[in-house]
């Protein structure tokens, strides 16, 4: 089920690739000339403000809303996403912010919801539990056992379920949509050191994340997201924490901030990359 | 019984520890107390399963049975079994649209127009008793495929299209019969000689015993196999053996008991063979894994590609059809489709079987024996105060009343669950 697990792809090449973007709703731009590449074992994440367009993209991408305009290429083929099923089926899989799992389901159930393995007209719950054993080990997940209701498990497990989920069915990019929110430090931890086996896997990450220090902890590249537009790019050694947060403010773009970052000596080069 | 490290050491000649049961939190269960202890922590999570309708049942037929000895002689278990049947089928398509967390008020009401169509086209009309069965159970599938787009579709709320489809269907019941009012199934009729005339033979009975015991434990043992195959752990044999024993001994001490009246009646089996299929299918097919999935939270279900509205056909489908079918074997019962038939009672029994057998109302939580206990605990009641001579008057104040029990405890045991961290 997880061959991209066994057999990662190249790292470097570009996975997913959006150009040109461009979302409407009713007369609000909620995307506009939005462009992301996302590579194979990089990790990209996405920030900005509240109402910058992250959800939209993301759900652009999963399949949720279609663009207006602009063009998607996975894998080397422009494609356009229909729903979210058929995201999952092209190898794009989503982590949802509210985890969407079912409390009532344990976790074997829950990991493989939708792609039940079966044999003959039976669910195979042999195949299925060894299974999700491999998949929480390679993610070094703590789960006591995979046959208790999702409810009895903390925060940070249920998450880590989700992230397990989103590994069933051989994805090639991972999208978390604020996997620490509602975590503590511990359990922020685990997610990340979860993000980062991802990552070593192979795999495409897109994080999105309102925490500057996860990002930075994580991210390769950083994407900022302001008022639907591209905002900046940072490579993740470059960035600072104010220069983050001026980006995703726009602090830079007004003319006290342009002129502090020039400093006494004017340049010709504007507040920040990209 | 056997020590569960003896079980493993003997299964597995490496002794290492199975795949899941590595992580050191685990608390082991081991030996015979083990389990024991186990049960317990389970029903005080709230976990209580069915246990609750069983001590229920069990304690109804104390009562009773001191009150009037011949409640439980073997004419009178023949008769509660084989009088619940048709409105136990009935509950188990309510059992259906409760774990989707909807609710399905209409099932008399189609119940009772299904068997009037049958009745009409086998009567009136002189058609095959194959072709109007058929014509009923094609009725109920109609109904439910209609019911499934309204919810789908125009998003009416099941409450409100089933409380239309529970006046609706008994005009229609009405219309059809006509000015005829009642419906006289002859009595050579097969469908009267299912329903009301035919016993499991003695022998039959016993084979077919065996050979479910037999069965069930061939499963066991494979499914054991299979796991300890895959480097899982698994319950030890030996409590396999003592769950396959007991059923053996009770199953064939019951067959014997009911065989010193008529035996088991067919319909009773047919209803029994159908719990089976159903639960089968609802635990270990796709289908009832998002049935669940749907009914625990209908988002995630969405949100995992499963077909959300294709369930909710199925499950809406399902339930009418079920109604209809068991429509039609209260008339081989009954022998005759009158103007109240599926109208007194029947919805508010099949709904309250359902939730009395352990059904959750609030969705996602239940099982297909739910129906059959359910429905047991009912027709024991309605025997019961038949046999000692109470009005019914007094039996609509006691179902009412155990309906009531059975929802708190739910209610209760959710809230159990809730702190306990099962959901």
């Amino acid at each position: 089920m997880t061959e991209a697990l066994v057999a990662p792809a190249p790292v470097g090449d570009i996975v997913l690739s959006l150009t040109g973007v461009t979302k409407r709703f009713g007369a609000v731009q909620a995307l506009s000339d939005v462009h992301l590449d996302v590579r194979a074992g990089e990790v990209v994440a996405l920030v900005g403000d509240n109402g910058a367009g992250k959800s939209t993209l993301v759900k652009v991408i999963s399949g949720v809303y279609t663009p207006d305009e602009g063009s998607i290429t996975f894998a080397g083929r422009q494609i356009t996403v229909g729903g979210p099923s058929e995201a999952q089926a092209l190898g794009i899989a989503t982590v949802f912010q509210d985890l969407a799992l079912c409390d009532n389901l344990d976790v074997v159930a829950n990991l493989f919801l939708g792609q039940e393995k079966t044999s003959g007209p039976f669910i195979d719950e042999v195949a299925m539990e060894k299974e999700s054993w491999r998949l929480l080990r390679t993610l070094s997940a703590k789960i006591p056992s995979v046959r208790i209701p999702i409810a009895s498990l903390s925060g940070g497990q249920r998450q880590t379920v989700a992230i397990a989920r989103s590994l069933v069915g051989s994805p090639k990019i991972v999208m978390l949509d604020e996997p620490t929110a509602a975590l503590g430090v511990a359990q922020t931890a685990e997610v990340l050191n979860l993000i980062e086996r991802l990552r070593e896997t192979g795999l495409g990450v897109i994080l999105i994340s309102h925490n500057m220090a996860d990002v930075q902890a994580v991210a390769d590249r950083i994407v900022v997201l302001r008022l639907g537009k591209n905002a900046a790019e940072f490579k993740v050694e470059d960035a600072t924490t104010a220069e983050l947060v001026a980006a995703i403010t726009g602090a830079s773009d007004n003319v006290v901030a342009a002129r502090a970052s020039r400093g006494p000596t004017p340049t010709t080069d504007g507040g920040h990359h990209g | 019984m056997a020590d569960q490290k003896t079980m493993t050491e003997a299964s597995d000649p490496t002794a290492s520890v199975a795949a899941d049961l590595a992580d050191e939190r685990l608390i082991r269960t081991q030996g015979a107390a083990g389990y024991a202890r186990l049960f317990v922590n389970r029903l005080k999570s709230g976990e209580l399963g069915s246990l609750p309708v069983v001590v229920g049942l069990v304690v109804i037929s104390l009562a009773f049975y001191s009150a009037e000895p011949k409640f439980l002689s073997s004419y009178s278990i023949v008769s509660i079994t084989q009088f619940a049947a048709p409105i136990g089928v009935i509950a188990l398509g309510i059992v259906l649209v409760l774990l989707l967390g909807e609710i399905d008020l209409s099932v008399g009401s189609v119940s009772g127009f299904a068997s009037a169509v049958m009745a009409v086209l086998l009567v009136n009309k002189g058609q095959s008793i194959v072709v109007a069965i058929l014509a009923a159970l094609a009725v109920g599938l109609a109904i439910g495929a209609v019911y499934a787009v309204l919810y789908t579709k125009l998003g009416v709320p099941s409450f409100v299209f089933s409380l239309a489809g529970l006046l609706g269907f008994q005009g229609a019941l009405l219309f059809v019969l006509g000015t005829q009012g009642t419906i006289n199934i002859p009595s050579q009729s097969g469908l009267l000689q299912f329903a009301r005339r035919s016993f499991v033979p003695d022998t039959v009975s016993y084979i077919l015993v065996v050979a479910i015991v037999a069965l069930y434990a061939a499963t066991q043992v494979w499914g054991v196999r299979r796991r300890t195959a895959a480097e899982l752990s698994s319950p030890p044999l030996a409590l396999t053996a003592v769950k396959a024993l007991l059923m053996l001994v009770g199953l064939l001490a019951l067959t014997y008991y009911v065989n010193i009246d008529r035996g088991w009646s067919y319909l009773w089996v047919f209803f029994v063979v159908l719990v089976v299929l159903m639960d089968l299918a609802l635990r270990r097919t796709t289908w009832g894994r998002h049935v669940f999935a749907v009914g625990g939270n209908e988002e995630a279900a969405r949100r995992s590609g499963i077909k959300v509205d294709r369930v909710y056909f199925s499950v809406f489908a399902l339930t009418s059809t079920l109604a209809a079918l068991g429509g039609v074997l209260a008339v081989g019962l009954q022998t005759s489709v009158s103007q109240a038939s599926g109208t007194t009672d029947t919805n508010l029994t099949a709904i309250a079987a359902a939730v009395i057998g352990g059904t959750s109302l609030f969705g996602g939580r239940g099982s297909a024996y739910s129906a059959m206990l359910g429905i047991l605990v009912l027709q024991a009641i309605q025997s019961g105060l038949n046999l000692i001579n109470v009005d019914s008057s007094v039996r609509f104040m006691v179902t009412g009343a155990v309906l009531l029990l059975a929802v708190a405890i739910d209610s209760v045991s959710r809230r159990a669950r809730a702190s306990s961290g099962r959901g």
